[in-house]
């Protein structure tokens, strides 16, 4: 029951945290709105190149700014040492974690909010196979991102290196969420004849199921240290 | 007894390298459609084998770690997942020397190839955290950490650079090669055994004699 009730307590406190300070927000949304203007053009001015690689585009720009919300969202526990404060009061470790995951989640499915309408009007490209599909594949994505993401900011956040060794501990591990995340959406904008949604749908579910796992599991090692 | 080990070790090694070299080069026959090329495969698949070997001590020691808080773990750990990273290295350098005759290309985006490569980054990062932390425990338990999260992650990225895409001939089994070529592979695969356990153990004696050396400085008050 404390587990639930650590996870609830922590999502609420940081979505509060968010909605007072909204310059994370802010700055992490004109992060990722630059990084999909810099990609086309990189690719050039040709629609249909970019239209094709769109989701890719899309969801570099979450990963990217996955790298500094993530950080910025275990920062704030450092700062004065609010996280050495919790471990010495009755909270669960493994709730904790349970309700970072889901704020960080939820912030990145909030960029994918903004970021997927843009690239409608900037790609010209629709979600064919309807929104509730691509709903579905923005949540596990973000969850994905969010699992491993989270545990390794936790790690990060405390080292001097901080900047380069976060990506470079992450990237490799997301690669199929990544993989993943880009062909269901693919599917869901282009449509699905082969009928392969339900396949890469299991991949960023299994993923991030069991990096979620993990991380419940192991997360009281990392804080202990 | 350590010293004749690693003597017996490193003996064994060289002597199966020595023989498997000369096996593989002049001794097996040349493949039907390949010909010479595909000799680089008696070093190309032992180094894979012996790269998932490195890969899954560290996963078990640094398991062992985390429920027994052993140093010598965490030093097993650090030793197999540099050792596996020379292999790794080795098994993408050949595989890329033998993918452009044989495919035309230096790299292409098929399961194994992008799999070992991934991992390559993912081990290397791993090493890098470990150099970036000076504290003994929470450098141990931190990589021990990192060391399960990676393993993980190779079934579900070789299963979804498969769905992505697939280019690799189908795996090769004794029943389906000439017998002379069978023997040098098994040759390198034992040699590659005995240099990988050659190697884990020395640099498992180096982690210790440093930890070791750490202790006696602080001891000492040594400002390092």
């Amino acid at each position: 029951m404390n587990f639930l009730r650590s996870g609830w307590a922590t999502l609420q406190k940081d979505m509060r945290i968010e909605w007072r300070g909204r310059a994370r927000a802010q700055g992490a949304l004109c992060f990722a709105t630059l990084v999909l203007l810099l990609f086309s053009f990189a690719a050039g001015p040709d629609a249909v190149t970019l239209g094709r690689h769109a989701p890719g585009y899309v969801w570099l720009a979450i990963l990217l700014t996955s790298t500094l919300s993530l950080s910025e969202s275990m920062r704030v526990e450092m700062d004065d040492r609010a996280l050495e404060g919790l471990r010495l009061l009755p909270v669960d470790m493994r709730g904790f974690f349970l309700g970072k995951l889901v704020s960080n989640a939820l912030f990145l499915c909030c960029i994918a909010l903004i970021l997927f309408p843009m690239s409608f009007a900037l790609f010209e490209v629709k979600p064919t196979l309807g929104f509730a599909r691509l709903a579905g594949v923005v949540l596990s994505g973000s969850m994905a991102i969010s699992a491993p993401g989270t545990i390794y900011a936790t790690m990060a956040t405390q080292l001097k290196a901080r900047d380069i060794l976060f990506p470079m501990l992450l990237f490799p591990v997301l690669v199929p969420a990544l993989v993943a995340s880009v062909k269901a959406t693919s599917l869901v904008l282009f449509g699905d004849p082969m009928h392969e949604f339900g396949g890469w749908m299991s991949v960023l579910v299994i993923f991030a199921f069991v990096y979620s796992i993990l991380g419940i599991v192991l997360f009281e090692r990392i804080v202990e240290e | 007894m350590g010293r004749f080990l690693d003597l017996g070790l490193f003996i064994i090694a060289s002597g199966l390298l020595l023989l498997g070299s000369i096996w593989g080069l002049w001794i097996a026959p040349p493949e039907a459609m390949m010909g010479d090329v595909y000799r680089i495969m008696f070093v190309h698949v032992p180094s894979a084998w012996a790269a998932l070997m490195a890969y899954t001590t560290c996963l078990v020691a640094s398991v062992i770690y985390l429920f027994s808080g052993k140093s010598g773990a965490d030093h097993v750990a650090a030793a197999s997942a540099e050792v596996g990273l020379v292999f790794n290295a080795l098994l993408l350098i050949t595989g890329s020397l033998w993918g452009r005759p044989t495919w035309g290309v230096w790299w292409t985006w098929d399961p194994r190839l992008t799999t070992a490569a991934i991992m390559f980054f993912a081990y290397a990062g791993y090493l890098a955290l470990r150099g970036a932390i000076d504290d003994d425990r929470r450098r141990s338990t931190w990589c021990a950490v990192v060391g399960i999260i990676i393993y993980a992650d190779i079934p579900i990225v070789w299963f979804s650079v498969k769905m992505w895409n697939s280019l690799h001939q189908l795996q090769s089994s004794p029943k389906t090669m000439d017998p002379a070529m069978v023997t040098p592979l098994r040759i390198g695969a034992f040699a590659f055994l005995f240099a990988f356990l050659w190697l884990v153990r020395r640099r498992v004696v180096a982690l210790r004699l440093r930890a070791q050396n750490d202790i006696l400085m602080m001891n000492e008050g040594d400002p390092r």
